[in-house]
């Protein structure tokens, strides 16, 4: 019996190019039911008292970490979608002085190694005096974020037809009505796919937060800390509960836009 | 038609361009232009790409601004006025319909920003004037073009601006859909009385809309009157050539009586009208248009009624059905071209058949043009032929369909 290898290599491919993809997350997942002592290394037995009672452990340092992550996401994301936004639209409409020179300094810190521009930033910080904790960590992520929100909203811009800018001039819109109707909602898929980037990014960032944040622990900070010692269990939860929450997001846009495809195509 | 009502212009206005000129960095986009258009008429900008007639249009729109010159709008200077504040509308060549609105939403954008009573209603009619009322729910997307050039007519028409304009419109249009178009437009035009200014590269669409044609080039209006008169008696050679096609020739005036100018031309001597030649004396371009010429196998008998050139060769018939295209090269008058209606059963003359072509000296024409200025218009070149072919193709391919 001859066996073609085009016809099985790509699936067998496939499948462990996934698991072990798979693993440390399904291996996060079943360890957050552990019911671990100290450290959360062996299989003790099935509990979900670490669901129940995730803010209990330590104080509820886990608890407190994500939460500044969250807070801290929050605010560099809006801070930074607002100010990439208007100067992606800034760059792509108009032609100023150092316009070049803006894409430059924009697209830098995407370039720099985060271990410099984490200490640059931390030197920085010390020599004007400015004490680190939550507002030092927002302004770091602010600014690297900002760098991806131009990127991902400038080819929005660019794609955007000045005529129908034109149009809603030529209609009767002022300038102000303009950008809220027209403009406005046609970059809005870039703007909200730039804000989940921005959040994503913040979220995860290690590096540069643990030059600049002080005594502040944020999530990613927490878990290398408590490496050392052991995991808890209910760093497991928060990590597995952040990724059902992103695959329910994910699955009902998905489900969501091919229902509204459908429809559209009934209609046509 | 109820569609006029409150705060909508009951009829067109005139428009007026006092001394317009436009410079970008690095190039002159319209030299010093003076316009006119009466209110109410279907008037048509022509010229080729580059010439300046988007830029006009754009200057009324207030979506440039003038180096130099007002602009007024039934007597009122709108030259510092923002689009938005301008009794105007547009209707894009790419359309420029609001993709994220429904069709509905999209016609009753400009009743809506300018607070009008039932937009809504409104919006409705003017989507019956087009005759798509029953899409009013899509989405721009899910229309065809013509379709979407519909909208965009009804969006613009919707809010009985003084002046609409139109930038080359039917350009994205197929030939059948595009004249099906004109004639709607011409109706619509007439149905509601508003100033029409056409902006189009297409010399037939602007012939068959338009009351009055501008003929752009380089900035400048070359000639400007009704389609007819730009026909029958063109100014300049570019008029000449741009709308239809035109033999020019180039020679001294020789004798003048009364009624009527002798040019000679490389020792033939042709006669024009002194009513249907701008200039009387030195130098000058006659020409005739290719339709107006008959051809002949044999020496025509002399009339004093008639101009005669020949003998010369055939060197090309192209057969096209309704007529037949004869390029006639002479001697000393360069290439000829005759357009003959097929009588026959297809051509009478072949290549290298010697024939002579004759006119009715009232359809010549004399230009205004110096011929010191610009140098003998060349004959239709090669590619114009072609060019000409594909288009009476294009006719006989719509009259088939």
């Amino acid at each position: 019996m001859k066996i073609s290898l085009g016809k099985w290599l790509l699936p067998v491919y496939a499948v462990l190019a996934l698991t072990f993809l798979m693993i440390p997350i399904i291996y996060t997942f079943i360890f957050s039911f552990n019911d671990s002592l100290k450290s959360n290394i062996t299989w003790r037995g099935f509990t979900l008292d670490k669901w129940l009672n995730v803010c209990q452990v330590q104080n509820g340092a886990v608890c407190e970490a994500f939460g500044n992550s969250l807070i801290i996401g929050a605010v560099a994301t809006v801070a930074a979608t607002v100010m990439g936004t208007m100067i992606a639209i800034a760059i792509v409409r108009y032609k100023f002085k150092f316009r070049s020179a803006t894409s430059l300094l924009l697209f830098l810190p995407m370039a720099t190694p985060e271990v410099v521009l984490g200490a640059g930033l931390a030197a920085q910080f010390l020599s004007v005096g400015v004490p680190k904790d939550m507002t030092t960590i927002i302004l770091a992520h602010t600014m690297f974020c900002i760098s991806f929100v131009v990127v991902t909203v400038k080819a929005r811009v660019a794609s955007l037809d000045p005529a129908l800018e034109e149009a809603g001039r030529d209609l009767y819109g002022s300038p102000s009505q303009v950008f809220m109707r027209i403009t406005f909602p046609l970059l809005l898929p870039g703007i909200l796919a730039a804000a989940l980037l921005s959040f994503a990014l913040s979220f995860d960032d290690f590096i540069i937060t643990n030059f600049n944040s002080g005594s502040v622990t944020t999530f990613p900070k927490y878990i290398y800390i408590s490496a050392s010692r052991g995991i808890p269990a209910e760093a497991n939860v928060i990590a597995s509960a952040v990724f059902l929450i992103a695959l329910v997001v994910v699955v009902t846009t998905q489900v969501s836009a091919a229902a509204r495809a459908k429809r559209l195509a009934k209609l046509g | 038609m109820s569609m006029a009502t409150g705060a909508f212009a009951e009829r067109g206005a005139d428009l007026e361009l006092v001394g317009i000129s436009k410079r970008f960095p690095g190039f002159t986009a319209i030299e010093s232009l003076d316009l006119t258009i009466p209110a109410g008429s279907f008037f048509a900008l022509l010229g080729p790409s580059g010439c300046g007639k988007t830029t006009t249009l754009r200057l009324v729109a207030g979506l440039e601004e003038p180096t130099t010159g007002r602009i007024l709008i039934g007597g009122k200077d709108v030259t510092n006025l923002k689009p938005y504040q301008r009794p105007v509308n547009t209707v894009f060549q790419s359309y420029a319909l609001f993709p994220h609105m429904t069709v509905l939403e999209n016609v009753a954008f400009g009743l809506r920003r300018r607070r009008l009573a039932d937009p809504v209603g409104k919006a409705h009619e003017a989507l019956r004037l087009v005759e798509l009322d029953h899409l009013a729910a899509r989405k721009p997307q899910q229309l065809s073009g013509g379709q979407q050039q519909r909208v965009a007519l009804a969006r613009a028409l919707v809010n009985r601006p003084a002046l609409l304009l139109l930038d080359e419109p039917l350009g994205a249009l197929d030939l059948k859909l595009r004249r099906q178009m004109q004639l709607e437009l011409k109706t619509i035009q007439e149905e509601v009385g508003l100033t029409f200014l056409h902006v189009t590269h297409d010399q037939e669409e602007a012939m068959t809309m338009a009351d009055t044609i501008a003929v752009m080039n380089k900035g400048r209006i070359e000639q400007m009157g009704a389609p007819e008169q730009l026909y029958e008696l063109p100014k300049t050679a570019f008029v000449a050539n741009f709308l239809g096609q035109s033999n020019l020739f180039t020679g001294t005036v020789v004798g003048t009586t009364s009624t009527a100018i002798s040019v000679d031309i490389a020792g033939q001597k042709i006669v024009v009208p002194v009513g249907r030649s701008h200039r009387h004396s030195g130098d000058v371009t006659v020409g005739v248009r290719p339709e107006k010429l008959s051809l002949h196998r044999e020496a025509p008998a002399s009339d004093p009624a008639r101009n005669v050139i020949g003998p010369a060769h055939v060197i090309d018939v192209s057969f096209s059905g309704v007529s037949t295209q004869y390029l006639i090269a002479h001697p000393t008058l360069g290439t000829i071209v005759v357009f003959a209606q097929n009588m026959a059963f297809g051509p009478v003359a072949h290549v290298g058949e010697e024939v002579w072509v004759s006119w009715d000296i009232e359809h010549g024409f004399g230009l205004a043009d110096d011929p010191a200025d610009s140098p003998r218009f060349a004959a239709d070149t090669d590619t114009k032929n072609i060019a000409a072919q594909r288009h009476a193709a294009l006719i006989t391919e719509l009259g088939e369909a």
